[in-house]
């Protein structure tokens, strides 16, 4: 099986590699997938003023998978909190030409996406109440 | 040096180019149809045929006629299986056969129990792969004709107790069928002393040509008869009817014979290799844990998994080196290695194991360069891994509940 170029480019040259601390404030991450299947993902946001200003990913999985939630975290960058809910699994296959064997792996990024919006979220709502 | 580098010598090897000088008048001179028993085109056919069944028979301890030409192993396995069924069915259809063969005897014995003409038998291994000879000796019933244990495992290279099988087979008055495609050509095979009435291999596995391999089938102690599954003129004793490709069957006769001639000392070339190629990589990077049999295994063969990282981004990351991997996504039913499941291997380690098969045409300077690739490509992406980072963070990855997809 062949990869198309921009799964190849983002699994040599990944972008946004690596972690924040998950305690950081403004921090959100989402790490979803399993061992046993092959993959899993983690994604993190830093969030300032309702815009997602950087964000962080590190990922077990196959080339797909990889490149997958590359994409995902330059997408993630300068949206805001509900632009970021509207990105979509396909918008990934289609930027990546993922074949449909590897769906999953898109499908993988939007959840990893989700989770990590929803942590934050969850962080956010916890301090208000706190300050409350 | 030439890149890529061809270290996938289970799945196929390249041919000798002695094994294609050998084959070459057979396509336009020496053209005749084996079974043309009238005139010197057939009979300058069947010479030839003649002379590599003699080589080919020769490798295995065998005669001549006692080898059945096929299209290559899996039509061996099928033959083997489904013919000695159809014969022997009077007497019993249960067939003994280990979980870590390969899919054309595994397959072939679903189907047969499928289709309600067999009762099937799968032994377990050990955590290296063996199969225990005590297991087939209990399995036996008075209902079994067939057992069928491999000599070698494609996957981890593990060697079978094929002797001590052929012992009881023969105590018990069962037909014993040997997959030896992984063997034949590497290790010395003698189906006289390991007890062996049916045995499948191929020429592809071992610098031949694609497209020919052969069943050996006993003729004495006892005569062993399996029932053909393709009608037609009868070639092979009745057995497999079909004009016999007589240019690959000469490449295949050609390739044991400079097997028999060569084995010892590439077995002793490619177990060095192996071994440095395994002692570098596994020293410089901590738990990468080997598969199969430390030492009672193919001399070309190494199959490691490396904990943290998936197998298909390992082999991407190393694309001018060709290697294959027991992960769920190089294969076509997304399921790890039934292999390595079968030694107890967990399901996160069978995602990230390689299998490096060496062969005839290696090098040394292949081997350093493949040790520089791994350790680089591993090192990389367990940077990329977030499980590598739990790991070292002293998370106990079996502790996590996983949102399982």
């Amino acid at each position: 099986m062949a990869y198309s170029d921009k799964v190849v480019d983002h699994f040599n040259n990944p972008r946004n590699m690596g972690s924040f601390k998950k305690d950081e404030e403004g921090v959100g991450t989402g790490m979803v997938g399993a061992p046993e299947c092959g993959d899993v993902m983690k994604l993190q946001i830093k969030v300032q003023n309702d815009t997602i200003v950087d964000a962080k990913f590190k990922t077990f999985g196959c080339g797909s998978a990889i490149a997958s939630s590359s994409l995902a975290t330059e997408w993630l960058k300068g949206k805001t909190i509900e632009e970021a809910q509207k990105i979509k699994n396909t918008d990934i296959v289609q930027e990546l030409n993922l074949p449909p064997v590897k769906i999953h792996c898109s499908v993988l990024a939007e959840d990893a996406i989700k989770a990590a919006l929803t942590d934050y979220q969850k962080k956010t709502d916890a301090q208000s109440t706190d300050t409350k | 040096m030439k890149l890529p580098i061809f270290l996938d010598n289970h799945s196929t090897t390249p041919m000798d180019p002695r094994v294609l000088e050998a084959m070459l008048p057979y396509f336009v001179e020496k053209f005749g149809n084996a079974a043309s028993r009238n005139h010197a085109f057939g009979w300058a056919a069947e010479e030839a045929v003649e002379h590599a069944r003699k080589q080919i028979a020769k490798l295995i301890n065998a005669d001549g006629k006692e080898i059945v030409f096929t299209s290559g192993a899996t039509e061996s396995d099928n033959l083997a299986l489904k013919g000695a069924l159809e014969m022997y069915k009077e007497k019993g259809t249960h067939i003994i056969t280990s979980s870590t063969e390969h899919r054309a005897v595994l397959d072939t014995a679903k189907s047969l129990e499928a289709k309600g003409l067999a009762t099937v038998t799968y032994l377990p291994v050990d955590k290296y792969g063996m199969v225990n000879p005590q297991d087939v000796q209990n399995a036996i019933t008075d209902k079994t004709i067939l057992i069928s244990v491999m000599l070698a495992n494609n996957e981890i290279g593990t060697i079978n107790p094929i002797q001590e099988i052929g012992k009881i087979a023969k105590a018990k008055g069962v037909l014993f069928h040997c997959d030896a495609t992984q063997g034949v050509g590497k290790i010395p095979v003698d189906v006289q002393a390991m007890g062996i009435d049916l045995m499948s291999f191929t020429s592809h596995k071992i610098y031949g040509p694609k497209g020919v391999g052969a069943l050996y089938v006993r003729k004495r102690n006892p005569r062993v008869r399996i029932a053909a599954q393709m009608d037609g003129g009868g070639h092979e004793r009745g057995m497999r009817s079909g004009t016999l490709p007589v240019p690959l069957i000469v490449g295949f006769g050609k390739a044991c014979e400079l097997c028999e001639q060569e084995m010892a000392t590439d077995a002793v070339r490619l177990s060095k290799m192996r071994d440095r190629l395994q002692t570098d990589i596994m020293a410089a990077l901590e738990e990468s844990y080997l598969n199969g049999h430390p030492t009672n295994r193919l001399p070309g063969n190494l199959n490691i998994s490396f904990a943290y990282v998936e197998g298909e981004s390992l082999l991407m990351g190393m694309k001018d080196i060709a290697l294959s991997s027991g992960s769920a996504c190089t294969s076509a039913t997304l399921e790890p290695s039934y292999v390595l499941r079968a030694l107890g291997v967990g399901t996160e380690l069978a995602h990230s194991s390689i299998r490096f098969g060496l062969g005839r045409f290696n090098t040394d300077e292949e081997i350093d360069y493949t040790i520089k690739k791994v350790i680089e490509i591993v090192t990389k992406l367990r940077e990329m891994s977030p499980l590598y980072e739990m790991a070292k963070e002293g998370v106990d990855l079996k502790s996590v509940q996983w949102a399982a997809h």
